[in-house]
């Protein structure tokens, strides 16, 4: 935004940063409505929508709405839910998986998608929430599943001798309670801030090359913009990768809470 | 010479040397177990993109800390 806007009075290039990211539309500070939240709404309210229209005239031979959702549907169910937590009981875990698939991959579609063009999982604030939904629900089932002492006896591998046990607990409860909520967030903001960061920088240093530039930086500006284009495709690549990849995360640590043996 | 700018974005450039060659031999590894058994694909497919997903988590760590630890 700033950067089209500075272009256009003739100043100087601003390099894109954090500051492009933090858009809000009505009110300021901590509550402010922002883009984001926008952004997000629209994708529940789409999500609804897609998916009601979707399964609403089940048929036998389905028709292309019906087939799309069945498609996303069957992949999060039989690929990541029945063959990483396994047939006995990944039923239940479905619905949550399948939520988090298609909310992080319309979200992270956005960012591309016309008119929207913002990646809500740029803002630290929702993948944290959505890795703590996670988090909160692998630690739930486990304590469940084996108890509470039992919970913390089950991140011990089998068969280790007594000296190793201490550090090892150890090492798995930070893995467990730390590492592995952190890197599920920071990983899905990462991915979504940088690409966009990337989309802007080649984008709007291109238009800013191209219309600013003197004489044969106008040439490089048209290549920026191509590789804007290529960027952009790489990048929807990557936000179909990193929702599956959340997803299949959850699933590996739901399971590993609900194996019978580490 | 003078030079002016910040010293995390080289951290970062550092930081994503390891999980680039990283993420290029977990691939490696996947397409050459593919090619000799092409029917084990879909039990390769997870686990390489878990491996992938690992290793990347570094050069995120490193991303995010460039920006924190930003002047």
């Amino acid at each position: 935004m700033s950067i089209v806007a500075l272009a256009a009075e003739g100043g100087a290039y601003e390099t894109p940063g954090v500051a492009d990211f933090w858009q809000p539309l009505i009110g300021s500070g901590a509550f402010a409505i922002t883009r984001a939240s926008i952004v997000i709404l629209l994708s529940v309210a789409l999500l609804s929508w897609l998916l009601l229209a979707g399964t609403k005239k089940l048929t036998v031979v389905p028709s292309k709405g019906q087939f799309a959702t069945e498609s996303a549907y069957g992949l999060v169910r039989n690929g990541l839910g029945r063959d990483i937590i396994g047939s006995h009981d990944f039923l239940k875990f479905v619905p949550l998986l399948f939520t988090m698939f298609v909310l992080i991959l319309l979200n992270n579609l956005f960012s591309v998608i016309p008119v929207v063009q913002f990646p809500t999982m740029s803002r630290i604030g929702f993948p944290a929430a959505l890795a703590f939904v996670v988090f909160a629900v692998y630690h739930a089932v486990g304590f469940r599943k084996h108890g509470f002492v039992g919970y913390f006896k089950s991140i011990i591998p089998a068969g280790l001798s007594i000296g190793l046990m201490i550090p090892i607990f150890l090492l798995e409860l930070i893995t467990d309670l730390f590492t592995r909520p952190v890197t599920l967030a920071l990983r899905l903001f990462g991915n979504m801030f940088a690409g966009h960061l990337l989309l802007v920088l080649f984008i709007g240093g291109g238009e800013y090359l191209l219309l600013h530039g003197a004489g044969g930086l106008k040439i490089a500006g048209v290549g920026a913009l191509g590789m804007g284009f290529v960027m952009t495709v790489f990048e929807i690549l990557v936000q179909v990768l990193q929702a599956y990849i959340f997803t299949l995360l959850a699933a590996l640590y739901i399971a590993g809470a609900v194996a019978d043996e580490h | 010479m003078n030079m002016t700018g910040d010293i995390a974005i080289l951290g970062y450039g550092l930081s994503a040397i390891g999980p680039g060659v990283g993420v290029g031999l977990i691939f490696a590894a996947y397409i050459n177990g593919v090619a000799r058994q092409p029917e084990a694909r879909g039990m390769l497919q997870p686990i390489a993109f878990l491996g992938f997903a690992l290793a990347e988590a570094l050069a995120i760590f490193g991303l995010a800390l460039a920006f924190v630890f930003k002047g």
